[in-house]
């Protein structure tokens, strides 16, 4: 059995070995969360293309939990429309990573917030309606980093 | 390939010296008396404790009477903060330094809970006190001063010779968590004018489960722990033999191994300027001068200190971090934060600490891999040069 603080495989496997890696050049939209004071900061960029995200990568300061998370958002992202992404919950996350410690929730949680964040810099960018949800999140979340 | 081990986490504990196992050997299934047994088996158990508290007490220049079994530095560092301030009720002043270990900090917070005044001696940024400060606070209302001898995270070893001094001067008391220096940094209690002070056996190659804290004769203190009246009423419980046994022996081995810190100290000094050639944006945290044999602290700019952490462990190297992500609090080391760094750069902070098995060619493999894997690190990182 796995102590509370312990990483699963999965996390570990991610961690060593991220996906999706790296900055894209022009992208659709780019979501920033989390503070250097905290230790994490994750940098999500997104490319959409007919509404699909198409490609998906990111940069990630921060723990091997956080870095793992960064990693399983763009393999869990790429492929699916900006509606499905939307709806995406950290729940998914913790689950295709065979779960987290429960210290390590809420890099579960930040890795939601930079989609949501690179979601709505695309939807503003474009003109785009930005879904009410999406809205209360990018407003959750910039009120937090402060 | 046989994976690569490397063990360089010596200030978390230490591997237990195979004469300290020889010696425990027999206090497990032959010698098995209780030392209040009045039975022949129960008096040489006792005799056997009394032989390691003479070891113990002649190595810091003590009284045998001074020594204070207990089962670890936490329950000594307790003992010392809170049995002090339980026989000494009328001053409610404690002077702490802002580096020292949770144990102390957290009986300390528990103290102040109970109505004590807590005052942090600050710390400059090599993590050495500040004796004007210091100086400026010290008075006869302060019942007790609790300073940390070697540093558990930076390694910084205070003048506690000078802080004794002044205690003294001034009719205060002053303890010293000793748990790291001991064995490394010769200690005189009467020359140095320590009223308390701390020893844990793990540290030293000892086993876990034995600890001391030298109490001098005189030092009014109340037990922590009831029951049997152990160790001249201390502190009660069934003395742990094979485990004082074993720390007895430890000691004993420390003594005669003087010349083991000066080759430790030589491969710390090999590991810290290889490191710092050959990374770039790192530097050495605690003092470069007054410093444990064995301890390397580093921060990574751009690095967060459990990802570094982990990517060595996977190369077979222990270490340790003063990172956010890996305690259990979510906070940065409070010791690097004392010292003025800020957090982030506390987040990027590993410590490797040597020891008796440290070898050149383990350096040089970890010379080797730093790089790479703080290299590594800095290519996820959002943040570039």
């Amino acid at each position: 059995m796995r102590s509370q603080f312990q990483y699963s495989k999965k996390v570990l496997k991610h961690f060593r070995n991220p996906h999706n890696l790296g900055k894209i050049k022009d992208p659709s939209g780019v979501g920033e969360v989390g503070n250097m004071a905290c230790g994490d900061v994750m940098k999500l960029y997104i490319k959409v293309k007919n509404g699909v995200i198409v490609d998906v990568k990111f940069e990630t300061y921060g723990c091997a939990a956080a870095i793992a998370t960064s990693s399983v958002i763009t393999d869990l992202v790429k492929g699916k429309t900006i509606d499905e992404a939307i709806k995406m919950t950290n729940k998914e996350i913790i689950d295709s990573l065979d779960g987290l410690p429960p210290i390590k929730i809420h890099c579960s949680l930040l890795s939601v917030d930079a989609l949501n964040e690179a979601i709505y810099d695309y939807l503003e960018k474009e003109r785009k309606e930005i879904p009410k949800e999406v809205q209360e999140r990018h407003k959750r979340i910039k009120t937090l980093e402060h | 390939m046989k994976k690569r081990e490397v063990y360089l986490d010596y200030a978390a504990t230490t591997p237990v010296d195979p004469k300290v196992v020889k010696a425990m050997e027999p206090y497990w299934g032959k010698f098995i008396g209780n030392t209040m047994s009045l039975h022949s088996q129960g008096q040489k158990a006792s005799a056997a404790v009394e032989k390691a508290r003479e070891i113990i007490a002649k190595f810091i220049g003590a009284e045998t009477e001074e020594i204070v079994f207990t089962g670890s530095a936490t329950e000594s560092n307790n003992l010392a903060l809170k049995g002090v301030a339980e026989a000494n009720p009328l001053k409610k002043k404690i002077l702490i330094s802002s580096v020292e270990h949770d144990c102390v900090v957290e009986s300390a917070k528990w103290l102040a809970g109970k109505g004590y005044e807590i005052k942090e001696i600050p710390v400059n940024r090599e993590g050495l006190i500040g004796f004007e400060w210091f100086l400026g606070e010290l008075s006869e209302e302060i019942l007790l001063v609790s300073v940390i001898h070697g540093n558990n995270e930076v390694g910084t070893i205070q003048d506690i010779g000078r802080i004794g001094n002044v205690c003294r001067e001034k009719g205060v008391l002053f303890h010293t968590d000793a748990s790291q220096s001991f064995g490394k940094v010769p200690i005189d209690v009467k020359e140095m004018k320590i009223d308390l002070l701390t020893v844990s056996s793990h540290k030293i190659y000892g086993p876990k489960g034995a600890a001391v804290l030298f109490v001098r004769n005189g030092v009014a203190i109340k037990p922590i722990l009831h029951g049997g009246g152990h160790e001249g009423g201390l502190r009660s419980s069934t003395v742990n033999v094979p485990a004082i046994v074993g720390m007895g022996k430890a000691v004993e081995i420390a003594e005669k191994s003087k010349t083991e810190n000066l080759k430790i100290r030589k491969l710390r000094d090999k590991l810290i300027k290889g490191i710092l050639e050959s990374v770039e944006d790192c530097w050495l945290n605690g003092d470069i001068n007054n410093r444990l044999s064995n301890n390397v602290n580093i921060s990574f700019a751009r690095v967060e200190g459990e990802g570094l952490l982990l990517e060595l462990d996977r190369r077979g190297i222990s270490s340790s971090t003063g990172s956010a992500c890996s305690s259990r609090s979510l906070e940065p080391s409070h010791v690097l934060l004392a010292m003025g760094l800020t957090a982030p750069e506390a987040h990027g902070s590993i410590r490797f600490s040597l020891g008796r098995r440290t070898t050149e060619a383990e350096i040089n493999y970890v010379l080797k891999v730093v790089p790479e894997v703080v290299k590594k690190l800095r290519k996820i990182s959002p943040f570039k040069k």
